[in-house]
């Protein structure tokens, strides 16, 4: 087989190869056989039957006979600009989304990395806590805040600050909201991990050549934290893009979101074609930041190490 | 130093009442007696009562623990077995697609996971006739693939940072590769299934999405029960359950957190 010198670990290598052969057949059928599908039907036509779509490859009486293909999916998806102002509208949700995370999360990771270790450990791990508890869970706990006759809006009336309800729930407001929250813990850990590992003389050394509090931020922390800002913001912002709960549950009939259009396209309308046309383009637009998020990764671990 | 800005304090004060506040309130109002969920009507406990004659809400909480159960075990067989091999054998034919494969699912958006499942499904009926209706198995079969890349993420963690050496002693001794796996690499690998596992049964117990999805008639777990509730406004008793959910999840962290803390002072 190889030429390899016999080591002692070749039998359990062995046993290993024959062992992964079972994960991955299992990613190959059930991860990417499903996407190959999904492929498949964004360039069908939709058809009255079931399954409700045509089939790629065209088979008759003589074999087969060619590929059927149409790209009228995605020049539907162009065409109509509804789906246009929906893309654009998900992004930039996602996008104030994860600048207002980041407003949050940046001076929370800067506080935290500066305290003494032990507290840094409780004080991380407050932040983490909430995310064992379900995700569902907790937007819809803000359901009950957020409501016209909510926790909220009681207490700001009691106080005497508005005499009427004011509309918090079923809007934009409440997904950006829904978005800082659930993301939070995202956005701090990548920031920390980064601002943890300052060298603290280089402060001392901006402080030593008359460098007030806020320059020596803005000249020495702040660009040295950009890979931990710039992970910590597209891991809240790939999520965001495509996210389903916060908008379905917090957000307002007129709050367009991707992931919801896609849900409603799916359940409601069942246009698949539509439906799987629809998730590549997403695909798409993620993989630029996808790709950002990983080449950030790979430079930051080889800076822990 | 320690002189900090008030604004500061203040920024971190308000981010830690952003994350705990809205649990604190539905823990309160899960003992609230008024069925108006805002008005303070006395404590009480009926909510709670309420859950246990709840057959629709029992059913699907029983459902979601099992699939999650088998999801998570199966989850993390697999996924240690890839990190395993990604972090060990040299050589390895498909690495890349085999990396993609565990990596995409982390940022794939779970509406397109399940979305694609369902198509997988329903193309396998057609072709080979099985699975035959979706339920508890197709939720299970997709719980299991996306919560795998999890878990290979959290065992690589572990393998990177531990000593092979133990392993190379034992096969220079005459062990054999199976038994030398199990007597000695498992156990060493021992805190990183348990995280992983834990980890793969959170995200199935969680998942709402995708089990929306693959799943069919007659088979609701409890995040689609809940989810249908909630749709329509709060409900008292999704607080009870929010509340017995947390409870759990508090125990389980302090029991973690004990168990680390001894095995870091024995250790």
């Amino acid at each position: 087989m190889s030429t390899k010198p016999a080591v002692e670990t070749r039998p359990a290598e062995r046993w290993l190869r024959r062992a992964a052969a079972v994960p991955y057949l299992w990613l190959l059928i059930f991860f990417l056989a499903p996407f190959l599908i999904i492929l498949k039907i964004s360039v069908a036509e939709p058809v009255i039957a079931q399954p409700p779509f045509t089939a790629l490859l065209a088979w008759g009486e003589r074999g087969f006979e060619g590929i059927r293909a149409t790209f009228e999916n995605y020049a539907f998806l162009f065409q109509d600009g509804y789906y246009g102002i929906i893309y654009l509208s998900s992004l930039k949700m996602a996008a104030i989304g994860t600048v207002l995370c980041l407003l949050l999360g940046y001076p929370m990771a800067y506080y935290i990395a500066r305290q003494p270790p032990r507290r840094r450990n409780i004080l991380l791990l407050a932040v983490i806590l909430p995310f064992w508890i379900s995700f569902l869970l907790r937007v819809y706990a803000w359901i009950g805040l957020l409501n016209n006759r909510g926790v909220i809006n009681e207490v700001l009336i009691w106080l005497g600050v508005i005499d009427q309800p004011i509309q918090l729930l079923y809007n934009d407001f409440a997904v950006y909201l829904g978005i800082v929250y659930s993301y939070l813990p995202f956005m701090i850990l990548p920031l920390y991990a980064n601002l943890e590992r300052h060298d603290r003389n280089l402060l001392d050394a901006a402080a030593d050549l008359g460098a007030r509090r806020n320059r020596a931020f803005l000249d020495v922390t702040l660009p040295l934290s950009m890979p931990g800002i710039i992970g910590g913001c597209l891991l809240v912002f790939i999520p965001a893009v495509g996210e389903f709960t916060i908008p379905a549950l917090l957000g307002g009939a007129d709050t367009l979101m991707i992931g919801r259009v896609l849900w409603d396209e799916f359940f409601v309308s069942r246009d698949w074609p539509v439906a799987s046309a629809v998730s590549v383009v997403l695909l798409l637009l993620l993989i630029a930041p996808i790709l950002w998020f990983q080449r950030i990764q790979a430079r930051e671990q080889v800076l822990a190490r | 130093m320690n002189r900090r800005p008030v604004w500061l304090i203040t920024v971190v004060a308000f981010g830690y009442a952003l994350l705990y506040v809205p649990i604190v309130s539905v823990v309160i109002y899960s003992f609230n007696d008024s069925r108006l969920v805002t008005l303070w009507g006395g404590f009480s406990l009926r909510w709670y009562a309420s859950l246990l004659s709840n057959r629709e809400l029992m059913e699907s909480a029983l459902l979601s623990l099992r699939i999650a159960v088998v999801s998570a075990t199966f989850a993390t067989a697999f996924g240690a077995i890839v990190a395993l091999a990604l972090q060990r054998l040299s050589r390895l034919r498909g690495r890349v697609l085999l990396s993609g494969m565990i990596a995409a699912p982390l940022v794939m958006p779970e509406i397109i996971t399940g979305l694609s499942l369902l198509f997988l499904f329903i193309s396998m009926a057609d072709l080979v006739g099985w699975p035959a209706s979706r339920g508890a198995t197709t939720i299970t079969i997709a719980h299991i693939t996306f919560s795998m890349a999890f878990v290979v993420v959290v065992v690589r963690a572990r393998l990177v940072a531990m000593d092979e050496s133990l392993e190379e002693a034992a096969m220079d001794l005459g062990g054999r590769p199976v038994p030398v796996f199990f007597d000695i690499t498992v156990p060493m690998l021992m805190p990183a299934l348990i995280s992983g596992w834990l980890l793969a049964f959170t995200l199935s117990l969680d998942d709402l999405v995708i089990s929306s999805f693959v799943s069919g008639p007659g088979a609701t777990t409890l995040p689609m029960y809940i989810f249908a509730k909630v749709r329509l406004g709060v409900t008292p008793d999704i607080n009870a359950i929010t509340t017995i959910i947390i409870v759990l999840v508090a125990v389980a962290v302090a029991t973690a957190a004990l168990v680390s803390s001894r095995r870091g002072q024995t250790g």
